[in-house]
């Protein structure tokens, strides 16, 4: 889907970016991860142009990004950013149809698209429609911040942090819900973030980088088992790695279903870690495992190194 | 000390909630107590004699005037509440009715027996009783939260009352409304050159002002330049601007007769009309500045990045934006172009400064006033209505 090779940019003679090569399949989630100030965001804005690029190439779907107008480039990627730059002088509808518009979509079209995107990120659309940006708490502005990055049904969807700003409880939310909708959707998407966790939560791939440069590119499992550096084993914590895993993974990922155990049992949208504890604290292989009140299976010891 | 018991002081145990009411109206009972009300004068040119409130007014004029700033200095000790502050508002538009009434009132009743050369105008106390009660109107409404549509409807109520009581000639003796009905016409053309005056500016000082204020957004080289310009323009004091613009344009009028047919000259609205625009171009061109300068970032990176051109990032999401404090910036420039239009009178471009230059000239008070008020009435709207528009979008957009 993304081919870029040898992407460099400086400002002022300074390096930003040196030298970059990756290569991001159809409908992988690929996650630019690294300490600020790194070269992710600049990378990722040169994919859609808004940065121009000193040196390389970098092709999207196989069509080099330099040989269109950069308007219909970026009509054609879904961009979302951490403040969720959503316009405060327009009503949610007109925010998620912003491109649709610009694309001089049909007025029945673009509602019915507005409509289909609120109910897909669990808004009420007959709710949230009319109202304005600053009547929605940040966890929703960043809702239709996605909505409107999907609005024109893009392949390609470029994120640059855009779930720095909310509070841990509505951003978990807002990862399960990008998480749901990659995976119906099939969408390739590059996600630039700095946390460790989110990054192994959501990418099917990481790419690391430091000072301007790729250090390792490879699966979450990959880079926390066969770091290529110290500075990726420094950057990941790998003390405590594991932990970190199976705080993030929920049961309901390993359960064996229609199995069946003894004794108390744990509910399957409880952490792989909250299992641990358990079994730790009850002397037990095994766990019942149940889903609204109903066991639906098992949970083995076994399986949380899986 | 918590951070609520800092922000609001301790209150003195006799002192009542609203501490801006007594306040006005015992300086307006003083007024209307120690200062003359009307002064009478044997003819329009030399200084009156002061007339106090109790002595002129008819008894029922002077007990309501009495009994609204009783009721209003009462009602200034009783518990905060929304509908007491309307109720307050209303006395307060009561008090402004009877002391315009008690006016002309009493003015009537000197005429009975003053030669028919008397001049009666206003006095210190009525001006100052006339202070105290709008700004209790003010302070009122603001304390009630009125609405925009609700003080259009009080700022309406409060012209038909005065003009029911002009139509009924209540102010028929006073020397205002007698220099007003000796030149009724010239007075009407005025007000129509001061308007157009004030448009004629507006319209060229937001065409050149506006792209000024998106060049010193965009290069930030030639926003020192720009701005270093336009401040010394403002610097000049308006009269020597006006002077200092004759010498060219008669020149150019006599070099160009075209011009000169055309109406650009020495004297006249052309130099008035360059120079208003020549003032208005510093605020209009900062808080272009300010305003779009003003616009998110992020919602500028978001509309590029969504694929929106230049130019539609500028109308769609900058321009609309901006546009609550580009409107404030119209407010300030045309109050304060409807000011110097005054001025502009000096040099022959008419309008109400003419009447306050006449007046000057003759020593009359009364005529200085009326092109002094309207002038001041008109920026009043101006003001009141871009105020209105600008907080109506500030709430959609916010």
């Amino acid at each position: 889907m993304i081919e870029i090779g040898g992407l460099s940019k400086s400002y002022d003679g300074r390096a930003v970016v040196s030298d970059f090569t990756l290569s991001v399949p159809e409908g992988a989630f690929c996650v630019l991860l690294g300490p600020s100030g790194c070269g992710k965001s600049t990378t990722l804005r040169m994919i859609n142009r808004l940065v121009p690029f000193d040196a390389g190439t970098i092709r999207v779907g196989g069509a080099d990004v330099t040989q269109v107008a950069p308007e219909t480039l970026r009509r054609r990627i879904g961009y979302t950013i951490q403040s969720t730059g959503l316009f405060s002088h327009w009503r949610v509808e007109d925010n998620i149809a912003t491109v649709p518009r610009l694309l001089h979509w049909p007025v029945e079209r673009v509602r019915a698209r507005v409509d289909e995107l609120l109910a897909l990120l669990r808004l009420d659309p007959a709710a949230y429609r009319g109202k304005y940006p600053h009547q929605l708490s940040g966890g929703e502005q960043q809702r239709v911040g996605v909505a409107r990055a999907l609005a024109a049904d893009p392949d390609l969807l470029l994120m640059d942090e855009p779930f720095a700003a909310v509070d841990p409880i509505t951003r978990n939310a807002l990862q399960g819900e990008l998480k749901r909708i990659h995976q119906a959707t099939g969408k390739t998407i590059v996600f630039v973030t700095h946390d460790i966790e989110e990054a192994l939560r959501l990418a099917t791939m990481i790419a690391i980088m430091e000072r301007g440069r790729l250090v390792q590119v490879g699966s979450p499992l990959d880079i926390v088992e066969r770091p290529a550096s110290d500075f990726v084993r420094d950057f990941i914590g790998v003390q405590g790695i594991g932990l970190k895993l199976l705080s993030v993974r929920r049961v309901a990922d390993r359960v064996r279903r229609g199995e069946s155990a003894e004794g108390e049992a744990i509910r399957a949208d409880a952490t792989l870690a909250d299992a641990l504890a358990a079994m730790i604290a009850r002397r037990a292989e095994r766990l019942p495992v149940t889903d609204d009140g109903a066991v639906i299976g098992a949970l083995a010891l076994a399986d949380l190194v899986k | 000390m918590s951070a609520a018991e800092i922000a609001t002081p301790p209150r003195v145990g006799w002192a009542p909630p609203n501490q801006v009411l007594p306040c006005l109206m015992v300086v307006a009972v003083l007024a209307g107590l120690g200062t003359g009300f009307l002064t009478e004068a044997p003819n329009r040119l030399v200084s009156g004699a002061p007339v106090m409130l109790w002595s002129a007014a008819s008894g029922l004029c002077s007990a309501a005037f009495a009994a609204t700033s009783i009721g209003l200095f009462a009602l200034s000790f009783a518990a905060p509440r929304r509908s007491l502050h309307c109720l307050a508002a209303a006395v307060a538009g009561a008090a402004l009715a009877a002391t315009l009434a008690a006016a002309g009132d009493a003015a009537t009743k000197l005429a009975v027996s003053a030669p028919p050369a008397a001049a009666i105008s206003l006095g210190t106390g009525f001006w100052l009783i006339v202070a105290c009660v709008a700004l209790a109107l003010i302070d009122s409404l603001r304390r009630a939260e009125a609405s925009a549509p609700v003080q259009l409807v009080v700022v309406v109520l409060a012209v038909a009352c005065f003009w029911l009581m002009a139509k009924a000639g209540l102010f028929d003796a006073l020397a205002l409304a007698r220099e007003y009905a000796s030149r009724r016409e010239a007075f009407a053309a005025a007000v129509l050159r001061h308007v157009e005056l004030v448009a004629a500016a507006i319209v060229p000082a937001l065409v050149i002002g506006v792209p000024l204020g998106l060049l010193a957004l965009r290069k930030k080289r030639a926003e020192a330049s720009i701005f270093a310009v336009l401040n010394l323009v403002q610097t000049v004091p308006s009269i020597g601007l006006f002077g200092l613009l004759i010498a060219p344009l008669s020149g150019l009028a006599s070099a160009f007769p075209v011009l000169g047919a055309l109406g650009v000259g020495g004297v006249g609205p052309t130099p008035a009309i360059i120079a208003l625009v020549l003032y208005a171009l510093l605020p209009v061109a900062r808080s272009t500045l300010a305003g779009i300068g003003s616009v998110s970032p992020a919602a500028i990176d978001a509309a590029r990045g969504v694929g929106m051109t230049k130019r539609q990032v500028f109308w769609q999401v900058e321009a609309p934006l901006a546009l609550p404090v580009l409107l404030a910036g119209l407010r300030i420039v045309t109050v304060q172009a409807i000011g110097l239009a005054v001025v502009a009178a000096l040099i022959g471009a008419g309008g109400l400064g003419a009447f306050v230059f006449d007046g000057l000239g003759q020593d009359a008070t009364s005529l200085v006033l009326l092109g002094a008020l309207p002038a001041i009435v008109l920026a009043l709207a101006v003001d009141f209505l871009l105020r209105l528009a600008s907080n109506g979008l500030r709430r959609s957009t916010r």
